[in-house]
C-alpha cells in the first residue's frame, strides 16, 4: 500500500511546486511593473536610466510635486472627480429607475425597450464615434463637462440596466405588495422600500461605473479636445506619456502616473469584493 | 390599485430612454448614413455617393494591413487570455495539497486573485505608458534585465518585428486577472463531490480540467470569448497609445485606421463611417459565430 502511495505523493509535491511556481510568475508579472513605477517615481532621472533596476537614492517628493503641478495632474485629477461625481449619479438615477420599471411593471413595448437598452452591450463606442461627435457637437456641448456626464451615463445605461434590472427581479414581492396595500404610492414604495432593499446591486453598480468612467479615455478624447484646462485625468497622462518621449522627464510621468494608480488601489483594496462581484457578475449571468 | 402606475412608468422611463436614443441610438444609426456620403467633416457639404467609400475600402491596403493585425488578435488574445486565465483559476481553487478534506485551492489563493486583477482597474492609459516605459529600449526595466544577464534586447515598440507582438502581450497581462476571477467564481458553484468522485477514480488532474471542470463551465467560457472576441476586434486604445499603429503601420489595427481617418489631417467623415459600418457587421458575426460555434448541450447542475 504504502509502497504505491509514496510514488504518487512525490509527483504531487513537483505538481505543488510546479502550480505555486506560476502562481508566482505570473504575480511577479503583474507586480513588478507597477513595483517599479512607484520605486521609479522617487528617482532622479539620471538614476532611471543609469539602472532600472536600481533603488531610488532619496524619497524625491518633488518629482510628485513636478507631475502635480507642472504637469496640471492635480487638476485633472479634481475634473476627473466633478465629472465622474455627476455621471454616476446620473448613471444610477436613471439606470435604477429604467431597470426597475423593466423588473416590476408590465405596458405595451416593454420588451422592445429592454433590448433596445441591452443591444447596446453588443458594440464598442468606437464605432459610433464620428456621428457621436457631431450630435454633441450640434446639442452645443462640446468640450463641455456637462456634455461628458451625459454621454458617460448614455453609455453606461446597456449594462446598469441589465445588470439593475435583473437584480429587481429577484427582490420580493412580497414586500412591495404590502407596501402598496398599505397605501404607498408607487414613487414612496421605490425610493422608500425598493431602492434601499437593492442597495448591494447598487454599490456593485456604482463601483463598476465609477471605475469604467474614471478610466474612460476614448470619450473625453474626442469630446473635449482642445482647451486642456478643461480636460480629464487620463487624457493628461496620455499627454504627458507623449511629451515624455520629447522631453525626457522621466520622473515626472513615472509620478504622475503614481498618483493615478494611488487612490484606484485604494477603491481596489478597500472595496475588493464588491469590485470583483460587481466587475465579473453581469457576465456571468 | 393599478391605477397610477403608468406616471411612474412615463417619468422613470422617458427620460433614461431620450438620453440614451440621442446619444447612443441616434449616432450608431447615423454612422450608417454618414458612410454612404463623402462628408469631409467640418463644412456642411454632404453629397450622397451611394457605396464608393465601401468600394474604395475594399482596396486599401492600410485598411487591409489593419484588419489582418486585428484578425491576429481576434485569433490569439481569446485562446491565450481564456487558456491562462482557466489554468490560474484551476490552480487556485483545486491545486492545493491533497488532504483528508478532498479538493481544496492554494494557500493564498485570495491575494493571487487580488494581485491577479488589479491590471483590470486601471485605466487602459496607464497600462499603456506604464507598457511604454517597460519596454523602453534603454531605461525600460525590460531590456534592463536581458543587459544585466548579459543580452542586449531590441527596441521593441520601435522595432516592426515586435511592437505588434508586444501590443498583444500587454492585452493578454491586462485582461487575465479578470478571467481568473470569473472562471474562478464559476469553479465555485461546481460541487466539490463531483471532483472527489473522480479523483477517487484515480482521474489526473489534466483530465479532470478537461473533462469535468471545461464542460461544466463551458457557458462562462463562452461569454469570456464574446468579450475578448469584440476587445481584440476593438484595441483601439492600447494601440494608439503604446504604438499608435507603428512603426511603418505594423501594428495597425482598423480602430487607429477609423479614427485617424476621422479625426486626422483629413477628417473624413463619410469614409472613417464606412469603416466603422463594416466593423459593426465584424462584430456582429463574430459574436453571432461564437454563440453558435459554442452551442453544446447544456449541463445541468442540482
Amino acid at each position: 500500500m504504502t509502497a504505491v502511495d509514496r510514488p504518487v505523493r512525490r509527483e504531487r509535491g513537483v505538481t505543488n511546486v510546479l502550480s505555486h511556481g506560476f502562481l508566482l510568475l505570473w504575480g511577479a508579472l503583474t507586480v513588478l511593473p507597477l513595483l517599479w513605477m512607484v520605486l521609479s517615481s522617487f528617482k532622479s532621472n539620471a538614476e532611471i536610466i543609469a539602472d532600472p533596476w536600481g533603488l531610488p537614492g532619496a524619497l524625491r517628493f518633488d518629482n510628485w510635486a513636478r507631475a502635480w503641478t507642472g504637469a496640471h495632474i492635480g487638476r485633472y485629477f479634481l475634473n476627473s472627480a466633478i465629472v465622474v461625481t455627476g455621471s454616476v449619479t446620473l448613471t444610477m438615477l436613471m439606470g435604477a429607475t429604467a431597470a426597475y420599471v423593466f423588473a416590476r411593471y408590465e405596458f405595451r413595448g416593454r420588451q422592445l425597450a429592454y433590448y433596445l437598452f441591452v443591444g447596446g452591450l453588443m458594440f464598442p463606442v468606437f464605432l459610433a464615434l464620428v456621428p457621436l461627435f457631431f450630435v454633441v457637437r450640434s446639442a452645443g456641448l462640446f468640450g463641455t463637462w456637462t456634455g461628458l456626464v451625459l454621454v458617460y451615463a448614455a453609455y453606461s445605461l446597456p449594462f446598469t440596466v441589465f445588470f439593475l434590472t435583473a437584480f429587481f427581479r429577484t427582490l420580493p414581492t412580497s414586500v412591495a405588495e404590502a407596501a402598496l396595500v398599505d397605501g404607498a404610492g408607487h414613487f414612496r414604495l421605490f425610493f422608500r422600500v425598493m431602492l434601499p432593499m437593492a442597495r448591494p446591486g447598487l454599490i456593485s453598480l456604482g463601483i463598476f461605473n465609477f471605475l469604467n468612467h474614471w478610466n474612460q479615455f476614448l470619450l473625453p478624447q474626442v469630446l473635449l479636445q482642445g482647451d486642456d484646462s478643461k480636460w480629464m485625468l487620463a487624457q493628461g497622462l496620455a499627454a504627458l506619456s507623449v511629451s515624455q518621449g520629447y522631453a525626457g522627464d522621466y520622473a515626472q510621468l513615472f509620478a504622475g502616473l503614481t498618483i493615478a494608480v494611488v487612490p484606484v488601489l485604494i477603491v481596489y483594496v478597500v472595496f475588493q469584493r464588491q469590485v470583483q462581484s460587481g466587475l465579473t457578475a453581469g457576465q456571468l449571468k | 390599485m393599478k391605477h397610477g402606475k403608468y406616471p411612474l412608468i412615463l417619468t422613470f422611463l422617458v427620460p433614461p430612454l431620450l438620453l440614451y436614443v440621442v446619444f447612443v441610438v441616434s449616432p450608431y444609426l447615423q454612422a450608417f448614413q454618414i458612410s454612404t456620403t463623402d462628408w469631409m467633416g467640418y463644412s456642411a457639404q454632404a453629397d450622397p455617393v451611394g457605396l464608393a467609400n465601401f468600394k474604395a475600402l475594399w482596396h486599401d491596403d492600410y485598411v487591409w494591413n489593419a484588419l489582418r493585425n486585428n484578425v491576429v488578435l481576434l485569433a490569439l488574445v481569446p485562446v491565450l487570455t481564456i487558456a491562462l486565465g482557466l489554468f490560474f483559476a484551476t490552480m487556485l481553487s483545486m491545486g492545493g495539497r491533497r488532504g483528508r478534506a478532498g479538493v481544496t485551492g492554494v494557500r493564498g489563493g485570495a491575494f493571487y486573485r487580488t494581485v491577479y486583477f488589479f491590471p483590470q482597474v486601471l485605466s487602459v492609459v496607464i497600462i499603456a505608458a506604464l507598457w511604454k516605459e517597460v519596454l523602453h529600449p534603454t531605461s525600460g526595466l525590460f531590456n534592463g534585465t536581458l543587459r544585466a544577464v548579459g543580452l542586449s534586447g531590441p527596441s521593441w515598440l520601435g522595432d516592426p518585428r515586435f511592437a505588434f507582438w508586444c501590443v498583444l502581450a500587454v492585452m493578454v497581462w491586462a485582461n487575465v486577472g479578470f478571467y481568473v476571477v470569473l472562471f474562478g467564481a464559476a469553479m465555485s458553484a461546481i460541487p466539490r463531490e463531483i471532483y472527489e468522485a473522480v479523483l477517487l477514480d484515480g482521474a489526473s488532474r489534466w483530465t479532470t480540467l478537461r473533462r469535468i471542470t471545461i464542460p461544466l463551465l463551458w457557458d462562462t467560457v463562452q461569454v469570456a470569448w464574446i468579450y475578448l472576441a469584440i476587445a481584440a476586434l476593438d484595441g483601439f486604445i492600447l494601440v494608439q497609445l503604446m504604438t499608435n499603429g507603428g512603426p511603418n503601420f505594423s501594428s495597425d489595427v482598423i480602430g487607429v485606421r477609423m479614427y485617424d481617418t476621422a479625426f486626422g489631417s483629413e477628417t473624413k467623415f463619410g469614409y472613417a463611417s464606412a469603416i466603422g459600418v463594416v466593423m459593426f457587421f465584424l462584430t456582429l458575426s463574430v459574436a453571432v459565430l461564437a454563440l453558435r460555434a459554442g452551442r453544446r448541450e447544456r449541463i445541468e447542475l442540482s
